[in-house]
């Protein structure tokens, strides 16, 4: 047999478990995808080629999703395919230093594939390691605490092509950094202890008839049950924590109550596609604490009537699935998931995992359910809402992983009791993911109504200049806000917090930001698409010392234009580091804008980059001396 | 009682169900926009319809009318944004009128004089796409690619074929086509094809037509978009 047809086949055989494991599913496109480049190192032609023959569906769908996700390769990548976290943290510890020295070692360019195509070195969003970097991914395993010695290492175990499992188990080890916890990051919880509580609550009379109309077609108000559940949310005053703090009793109020078209059933998604840059609380929630997310998200199947349950983890971590598949067969086994839990007779829900694929858009809810459903990541026109027209047009809420822990707590303890912690409008505790400039980074949990002041002196942070609170979607806070408090009433937050010292430049957080924006906007709306484009060059330009008033100007008018004509969240806050940082650190930029007038963006001794780099000269004479200052 | 709401202080009626743009159009109001036509689903990314319904910004080909709404959309404010969007469209691709097949056809050139658009205002990025010419009728010149979508709507929800897809993301968006060769003469493309007639600008081309109507005759030569534009979408 020819070398192709032989390579062919192989591929067919890997497309064909991967199918079959996914009931051949078109939906589950994202996972079957992952999983074939996971067997295949890349997604090549060939098993495009099987995939449409045996999932039915056309070329262009498959290719679209594919295209869309930055894990996803439709060019061979190399057997080791290694990224390096490139948040303004990663950068702060020198990441790049490390890049390039992996890539001196393995004699390979920044982002292109070794010419064995035994390896490519490159770079992506945050990783979630913020608290432990400088951090790389090698073929979606984390490491971490990256040193010479270790990088050296690393090259080295490339080199001889060693395979991953057979490194060091050290490299993969990741710290939770737990520095100050309250009531979840202590919780010595009981796996099942909160669904007895809630079912517990219900009253005696018609609690076998309330339960089972509730897992099965919703329950009409003022039966208990899951009434009483829902309840005990609503007085816990629970907010959701992946952000916009919406009130979570009601979200699952207006699920519950949404008609279900025939063989229709009620969707629960966890949202773990922690991409926020800085932050990394439900990496530690999920790998520490399994057992009390996943009993929220069955407390809120029982309090709206769902029956099917995802998880939507970040495809950064992956390394945590098999643990957390381990803990799913054990609540089954446990009567804690699967077909009448704790034998409360139509009482079904069950979880899956779906990994997501390099796309910090799909952290937006409808998004995250176009994702599950095997689409491109691309956040959808609303209304409607996921709450009526969820997964599958079917009522779904979307929580963020710590709002399920609460829940799970609520459930146990009682909506008094958490309304009680916190402040008046902002119940409960918040985890923060501290890291940047101090000696302590790590998770720290507070009651809300914390002030800044207080978490930089717990975290050891000395000569603050500024804190992101909520990443570069959140706001930059200066020194003189340092008294204002983590709340929803002051500074809400998803839960970043990021330190920046004296000695940083602000000017190159917010660049920072700026070119993470541009690399994930979706592309489907043309403000944010082409927007944040622009954005970055504006930025890039005032770094090159190119800038003038002029473009500055330019700066602010774009951020207006994000603001008030994007599709989703995104594009709206896209400019918000740029914002912030203007109006608080505004001679970082004043700084760069060395020319009074007009200066174009077009330098001619940097397009000659290309031809310098071909001859392998950097002398003064394979430079021209340019009238702007551009820099040689 | 009739439905209605305002636009520009304008008695707008509409049925339930209709979107902004529906009923504007139904009441001979020109809401501009490219990625929108109602034969097919609304799909809201060209934010070119963009209006204020109650102050605050929305796409109007995907936002329902309400009773009461309170509509702007020819004001200075939003149509400068328009503009921007539309200068945005035009430096994102190559977009050359002087020499496009599609002048005086083209929605996007239509558009921009009608929001007059004097210059392109931001930097070029001069993105590299190939042409591909491999079908026997058709040509496909990508650098006039808005990413409107309509071609793949068409191909998929009238035609039934899927010829054309997006994929990547953010500026690395593109337009795909179902071949394994990534060639459009690998397709079931047709000239009858839905897909074949709805380009709003000049990608998706007939061959041997080219310039078969003279630049000066064309439908935006003899009136503007806002005046022709309820006669075909």
């Amino acid at each position: 047999m020819a070398l192709d047809a032989m390579h062919a086949e192989a591929v067919a055989g890997v497309v064909d478990r991967v199918v079959a494991r996914y009931r051949r599913d078109p939906a589950n496109m994202v996972q079957i995808l992952r999983e074939i480049q996971e067997d295949c190192d890349w997604i090549p032609p060939e098993a495009i080629d099987r995939l449409q023959a045996t999932l039915g569906v056309p070329r262009t769908k498959i290719e679209g999703v594919a295209g869309f996700y930055a894990f996803f390769y439709t060019q061979p990548r190399g057997k080791y395919r290694v990224l390096f976290s490139d948040n303004i943290t990663d950068r702060m510890l020198g990441n790049k230093a490390m890049m390039d020295r992996l890539c001196n070692n393995l004699w390979v360019e920044r982002g292109k594939v070794s010419e064995d195509g035994l390896v490519s070195v490159a770079q992506t969003a945050c990783t979630g390691l913020c608290d432990q970097g400088p951090a790389l991914l090698v073929n979606n395993l984390a490491i971490g605490g990256l040193t010479a010695e270790r990088i050296d290492y690393i090259a080295e175990l490339i080199r001889g092509k060693v395979p991953l499992a057979d490194w060091p188990a050290e490299f993969f080890q990741v710290a939770d950094n737990i520095r100050r916890a309250d009531i979840l990051l202590t919780a010595d919880f009981e796996p099942g202890a909160a669904l007895l509580a809630a079912r517990a609550r219900a009253p005696d009379q018609g609690l076998l008839a309330s339960n089972m109309r509730s897992w099965r077609e919703g329950l009409p108000s003022g039966i208990g049950g899951p009434a009483a559940t829902l309840d005990e949310i609503k007085r816990a005053n629970l907010r959701g924590r992946g952000g916009a703090g919406f009130t979570t009793g009601l979200k699952w109020e207006a699920c519950r109550n949404a008609p279900l078209k025939a063989g229709q059933q009620r969707i629960v998604v966890c949202n773990a596609d922690e991409g926020e840059p800085g932050t990394f609380k439900d990496r530690v929630l999920l790998s520490t604490f399994p057992d009390l997310v996943f009993e929220g998200m069955t407390v809120a199947a029982y309090a709206v009537g769902a029956t099917r349950g995802f998880v939507y983890l970040r495809g950064e971590y992956r390394y945590l699935l098999d643990g957390l598949n381990a803990v799913l067969a054990r609540r089954r086994r446990e009567k804690l998931l699967g077909h009448d839990i704790l034998d409360i007779p139509g009482a079904d829900f069950d979880i899956e995992i779906h990994v997501g694929a390099g796309a910090y858009v799909c952290g937006e809810e409808s998004a995250l359910i176009e994702s599950l459903e095997g689409k491109r990541g691309t956040p959808r026109n609303r209304p409607p809402f996921p709450v009526t027209n969820g997964y599958l047009d079917q009522p779904t809420i979307v929580n963020n992983v710590e709002t399920f822990a609460a829940a799970a707590l609520i459930a146990l303890n009682g909506g008094e009791w958490y309304a009680g912690i916190g402040t008046r409008q902002s119940a409960g505790t918040k985890i923060l993911s501290v890291s940047g400039d101090c000696e302590w980074p790590g998770l720290y949990e507070y009651p809300f109504g914390v002030s800044v002041r207080q978490v930089l002196a717990d975290c050891g942070a000395v000569d603050t200049q500024a804190v992101q609170v909520s990443g570069p979607s959140g706001i930059c806070v200066a020194a003189d806000e340092f008294d204002r408090i983590i709340g929803f009433e002051d500074i809400p937050t998803a839960g970043a917090f990021t330190v920046f010292n004296q000695t940083r430049d602000m000017f190159q957080v917010a660049r920072n930001y700026v070119h993470f924006f541009q690399h994930e906007s979706c592309g489907f709306c043309t403000p944010c698409r082409v927007g944040t484009s622009l954005l970055k060059n504006l930025m890039d330009k005032l770094h090159r010392g190119a800038g003038s008033p002029y473009d500055f100007a330019e700066i602010e008018k774009l951020n207006q234009l994000l603001q008030s004509m994007s599709h989703c969240g995104l594009g709206h806050t896209a400019c918000n580091p740029v914002l912030d940082t203007i109006a608080k650190f505004r001679p970082y930029y004043d700084k760069r804008m060395m020319q009074k007038d007009f200066t174009p963006a077009f330098d001619l001794d940097r397009a000659l980059g290309a031809a310098r780099q071909m001859t392998g000269r950097d002398d003064p004479h394979a430079h021209l001396a340019t009238e702007h200052g551009g820099q040689a | 009682m009739s439905l209605t709401f305002t636009l520009d202080g304008k008695s707008i009626p509409f049925a339930e169900g209709q979107t902004i743009i529906q009923a504007a159009q139904a009441a001979g109001v020109f809401i501009p926009h490219l990625c929108y036509h109602p034969e097919f689903k609304p799909h809201g990314s060209c934010k070119l319809c963009t209006v204020k319904v109650n102050g605050r910004h929305t796409a109007s080909c995907t936002m329902r009318a309400a009773a009461g709404m309170v509509v702007e959309s020819e004001t200075e404010e939003i149509n400068a944004e328009r503009r921007a969007l539309t200068q945005m469209l035009f430096v994102e691709g190559n977009h050359f009128c002087p020499s496009c097949e599609q002048s005086g056809n083209c929605q996007l050139q239509a558009t921009a004089y009608h929001l007059g658009m004097m210059s392109p205002h931001y930097d070029h990025f001069f993105p590299n796409r190939a042409v591909d010419a491999s079908h026997p009728d058709f040509l496909l010149d990508f650098n006039r690619c808005i990413l409107c979508s309509l071609c793949v709507r068409a191909s998929r929800d009238v035609d039934g074929k899927n010829v054309f897809a997006l994929s990547g993301r953010g500026i690395k968006t593109h337009l795909i086509v179902n071949a394994r060769s990534g060639q459009l003469g690998d397709t079931d493309f047709t000239p009858a094809d839905k897909a074949a007639q709805v380009c709003p600008v000049g990608v998706i081309l007939r061959k041997r037509r080219g310039f078969a109507v003279p630049i000066g005759e064309r439908q935006y030569d003899k009136a503007p978009i806002s005046e022709t534009a309820n006669d075909n979408c």
